[in-house]
């Protein structure tokens, strides 16, 4: 009989990577329960940062000297790491970025504006973070595109009956969605609705900045035309994010941010562009933050990401049990086993606001407010919630904790 | 005093669970929206002058938010009630801090000064005066 062996991670251990973990606050230990607005970043992370700019730092793709070559080295060296986590089938289609948002600009200006106009439709949903809604609403308004959103069911999941609804408005041709939810943690069926894209003629667009941390992602696999993370979510610096994309529609866009770096010549009357990924990446980059991303991939790799889901999953199941106990507690959001470490909730009575400073004096850090969400807290009938997300990490005696504050503020404010 | 009794004062959770001139008020002379993007407070500020076109007669408020933003608003409707329009546009806001009489980090005294900054944004649009420097440019204000 074959036994199952799922991997498992040990996260008392993993907290020793961590820093942070080391202070108190308010006189408590740290119960850093917001991971999903950024994670905390891993000794082997920093080192290599400082290691960098220690020994290797320079501009990239410039000098002829030693440490320009090392600076680009390790640069392109990180670049092949986050395109390997991806699985993209070349280093050429991973382009640097500062951030998931500028990645998902990138596509909106770069392809939207030659390819979007009246007649057009763009797709997104009702759970999108505003990083992917707002540049498709504002350059469909720009284009004369018409804008729609894929609806939410009560549990927090898109509703796909509603597709043909908006396949009969217009072409549709681009759809972007996330492929997790950053406000309920939704883990979305991107397989169906890039399936659905390319059969209406449209590219996909996946926001993966918080699948990026929680589940092995696969381009080819997913077989999307886009895909948009970042480094912060994941164990890495802040200031550096990626783009894949699939060459031949990178090859037909029009630059995005115009300079040096992403030039091929330069004459009085006209300039041509540089080769991929260069053509998108102008100026000098984040150059050490991108060695950190590569140094937070490794990190990953070496914990294994179908642990670190499998984690969370036990994480978001355990709490969402222990906080329904909570008098009139309303959980947003799908089951635990189809969602990432997040959980959002609502106490009547109490505002989120309130309830994140009341945890804090605990040394308990939570996320109060529309998570960059505004049309779902309309939808939730919410101006806000209160947010508990879970990384690698998080071990269930804070949410143990979490538990006990939320019955404090409860009595204090309730 | 611990760090909850600071913040949360017994005036500040009797404002909160009590608000003071909370309500809608049809056909106000003077009214206008303010959001706090950050948390999600929101404040509507309705007000009714006397018979000079002056003076406040009358403060109401509807919205919702933390408790901070709630009570400093409901605070702020008995501080102006009987004061003339053209003070309280230029109320300054420490006056109104020293009511609420609690330590505010940056953050939270966004919350707090969510309607007095609303209040002056209604005034100023009913009397056609230009908004004081910082809240030019606002009709429905927000505050990020």
């Amino acid at each position: 009989m074959a036994i199952e062996t799922r991997p498992k991670l040990d996260a008392h251990k993993l907290r020793a990577d961590f820093p942070i973990f080391e202070q108190q606050i308010h006189g408590k230990p740290l119960a850093y329960l917001d991971s999903a607005v950024t994670s905390q970043k891993p000794r082997q992370v920093l080192d290599a940062m400082r290691d960098f700019y220690e020994t290797s730092y320079g501009n990239v793709h410039r000098g002829v000297y030693t440490l320009s070559e090392r600076a680009t080295a390790g640069f392109e060296g990180a670049r092949a790491k986050v395109a390997a986590f991806v699985n993209a089938p070349s280093e050429r289609e991973l382009i640097y970025t500062r951030s998931a948002t500028e990645a998902i600009n990138l596509v909106a200006y770069a392809w939207g504006l030659d390819n979007l106009g009246p007649g057009d439709v763009a797709v997104v949903s009702e759970l999108d973070h505003h990083s992917n809604f707002v540049p498709w609403q504002y350059i469909a308004g720009r284009t004369g595109a018409s804008f729609r959103t894929i609806p939410i069911d009560d549990n927090g999941e898109l509703v796909l009956d509603s597709l043909d609804e908006l396949a009969s408005s217009g072409r549709v041709k681009v759809v972007a969605n996330n492929l997790v939810s950053n406000a309920l943690g939704t883990i979305n069926p991107i397989e169906q609705l890039t399936a659905w894209a390319h059969e209406q003629g449209a590219i996909m667009v996946v926001d993966a900045a918080q699948a990026a941390p929680h589940l092995a992602l696969d381009v080819q696999a997913l077989d999307c035309d886009f895909l948009a993370f970042s480094s912060h979510k994941m164990c890495g610096p802040s200031g550096v994010g990626a783009l894949w994309g699939r060459r031949e529609l990178l090859e037909k866009m029009s630059p995005f941010n115009l300079g040096g770096q992403m030039i091929h010549k330069v004459d009085l009357d006209k300039t041509t562009w540089n080769e991929l990924p260069y053509k998108f990446e102008a100026g000098t980059p984040a150059i050490a933050e991108a060695v950190g991303f590569g140094a937070a991939v490794d990190y990953l790799n070496e914990i294994g990401l179908d642990a670190i889901e499998q984690h969370e999953h036990e994480l978001a199941a355990y709490a969402i049990d222990k906080m329904s106990e909570i008098d009139g507690i309303r959980i947003f959001g799908p089951p635990p086993d189809r969602r990432a470490g997040i959980v959002s909730f609502d106490i009547p009575g109490i505002h989120p606001h309130d309830a994140a400073q009341i945890l804090d004096w605990d040394g308990i850090a939570v996320r109060a407010g529309h998570h960059c969400t505004q049309p779902l807290m309309r939808r939730l009938g919410v101006a806000a919630t209160t947010r508990a997300s879970f990384y690698l990490y998080t071990i269930p005696e804070e949410i143990d904790r979490l538990v006990e504050g939320l019955h404090k503020v409860k009595r204090a404010l309730g | 005093m611990n760090e909850f009794d600071q913040l949360y004062r017994e005036v500040i959770l009797d404002h909160y669970k009590n608000p003071r001139g909370h309500g809608v008020m049809e056909d106000a002379d003077a009214d206008a929206e303010g959001m706090n993007p950050l948390c999600g407070d929101e404040v509507t500020i309705y007000v009714r002058f006397g018979e000079d076109s002056d003076t406040i007669d009358e403060v109401k408020f509807s919205g919702r938010g933390c408790a901070i933003s709630q009570a400093a608003t409901s605070m702020l409707t008995e501080m102006v009630q009987g004061k003339k329009a053209s003070e309280v546009a230029v109320l300054d806001k420490d006056e109104l801090l020293d009511e609420i009489g609690i330590p505010l980090t940056p953050i939270r005294l966004k919350c707090a000064m969510l309607g007095l900054t609303t209040l002056k944004v209604a005034l100023h649009k009913a009397k056609g005066t230009p908004l004081p420097q910082g809240l030019a440019g606002y009709d429905d204000l927000e505050l990020s």
